[in-house]
């Protein structure tokens, strides 16, 4: 029974996957589109032998990688003290909930133009842009669950004489370890989606600039290419941050 | 002549209007068992966190001699640690590795939890986690056990292992215990001293002692006597309908 259910979470979606690629072929042979804007799923693959062979496609996606673990770690860093000050101190919350609510609301994408003009063209640009995508997230996220964190652990704590700091990192941080996990998990993915839309502005290099680049040299196939590889990849740092919440001292907070 | 390890001298307390506690003077004696009775809402809890130093009356005088410990009503451990680090956290002080295992293995022994030392709290029942909150209090050098309806989130025969576990492991390890409870049939079998509050604000409405050596059964006569004895202030008072043991 096990042994079938792993084989259909398997054959299922490829089923799928493989009805849309029948559905594409048709969509391709009837015409519909000009073929200079459709291309064919052979010259797609014929497209991922090109760029594997050139190289390119590995480093725009070390490239791009680089840029989302470097603004994603920026943030992180700075973003969860930030949110832990925030969620124990009422006045801090009061002070500066409003001016992080409006960043969090700003498209970091209408930062673009003033990347360019401060960092140019470049890996800093898109770094900012990741830290911006990150950073508001983060700290609403960490401050509302550090807000939240049942009394009950404070009395403990006072009970056990810990102090402030034992208790910041003994009892606080774990406790909000798991809402933590979730928000990085979504803010990861937020900062995959921004970091091709800056790099397709902003960028001489990374995934994003590949795409526009095929765009601009009208290779509809590389541009496909281009785009299943940023969904894949998508999927695959999601799938590594999900690993967090296979850690016992988090997984408490999945399974009430 | 021993020191009481708990004082409280015309202790009042509020919520800014609400009123919660008022006058109490209660002296708890050293090895003593005190259960307070009251009805939901009555400033049990409230009590508690002033008996434990969390919060301060405010007016009065609080005396505390020695270090006190809680047990929660539920969830009071700490959910990513599993049952040994919860136990372990009243051992910090103790430098050496090998002496700190050897006494978290001993409170393991003592709740009867051997094999579960590995365990995170929600893959534990609810009797069980109560267990290991009670070891966790009682792991390292405390004089004083508070316990806040300990009991009140578990099914009703579970309770009554519970308080035999209570009465046995307090006889290994002695504390000056404060019990506080909305059931009397508890109180009456577990504590040397019952004191009654009546509702809101929470005056003492009545108190009576048991001498008969614990662990007492519950259907001890003196513990029978004390519950009938229980009832019939409580029906002195009006409203006495949450007054039906379980």
């Amino acid at each position: 029974m096990r042994k079938l259910g792993a084989i259909r979470s398997i054959a299922l979606p490829l089923t799928v996957v493989a009805v849309m690629v029948v559905i594409w072929t048709i969509v391709w042979r009837s015409g519909i589109f000009h073929p200079s804007a459709f291309p064919a799923p052979l010259a797609v693959l014929r497209g991922f032998r090109e760029e594997a062979q050139t190289g390119r496609l590995f480093t725009d996606l070390i490239t791009s990688l680089f840029r989302v673990t470097c603004g994603f770690s920026l943030a992180v860093v700075t973003g969860i003290p930030a949110g832990l000050w925030m969620g124990q101190k009422e006045w801090a919350r009061t002070a500066f909930l409003p001016i992080v609510n409006f960043f969090r609301n700003l498209s970091p994408l209408a930062w673009i133009p003033f990347a360019i003009l401060w960092f140019g063209v470049g890996d800093a640009s898109p770094i900012f842009l990741i830290f911006l995508s990150a950073f508001f997230p983060v700290v609403l996220a960490t401050m509302a669950a550090a807000a939240n964190v049942p009394t009950v652990y404070s009395r403990v704590a006072k009970d056990f004489g810990m102090s402030d700091l034992e208790k910041l990192l003994r009892v606080t941080l774990p406790a909000i370890m798991p809402q933590l996990v979730t928000t990085l998990r979504v803010t990861a993915g937020v900062c995959w989606l921004v970091v091709v839309a800056a790099e397709m502005i902003a960028g001489r290099d990374g995934l994003g600039f590949a795409v526009m680049d095929a765009r601009n040299g009208l290779r509809t196939d590389i541009l496909v290419v281009e785009m299943i590889v940023i969904g894949l990849v998508g999927v695959g740092i999601d799938r590594a941050l999900e690993q967090l919440t296979k850690i016992p001292s988090i997984r408490w907070g999945y399974e009430r | 002549m021993t020191v009481s390890p708990l004082q409280l001298r015309h202790v009042s307390h509020s919520f800014g209007t609400l009123e919660v506690l008022r006058d109490l003077s209660i002296e708890v004696l050293h090895g003593e068992f005190m259960a307070i009775v009251g009805p939901s809402g009555c400033g049990k809890t409230t009590l508690l966190n002033l008996l434990s130093g969390f919060d301060h009356p405010t007016s009065g005088y609080i005396e505390r001699k020695g270090k006190s410990r809680m047990v929660h009503q539920q969830d009071g451990l700490f959910p990513w640690q599993t049952v040994s680090e919860n136990i372990a956290l009243g051992l910090r002080h103790v430098k050496s590795e090998q002496e700190r295992r050897r006494q978290v293995q001993e409170l393991v022994s003592l709740i009867r939890l051997e094999g579960f030392e590995n365990s995170y709290p929600h893959q534990l029942s609810g009797g069980m986690r109560q267990r290991v909150e009670l070891a966790r209090a009682l792991a390292g050098p405390s004089d004083i056990l508070l316990l806040d309806e300990p009991f009140s989130s578990l099914d009703y025969l579970t309770r009554l292992r519970m308080r035999q576990e209570v009465a046995r492991i307090l006889q290994e390890r002695p504390r000056t215990v404060v019990l506080v409870t909305h059931d009397i049939e508890e109180a009456a079998q577990l504590a040397d001293r019952v004191i009654g509050l009546g509702e809101r604000p929470a005056q003492i409405r009545y108190e009576l002692g048991l001498t008969t050596p614990r662990p007492r059964d519950p259907t001890h006569p003196e513990v029978v006597q004390a519950i009938r004895q229980i009832l019939a202030e409580l029906d002195v008072e009006s409203d006495s309908g949450e007054y039906t043991t379980a």
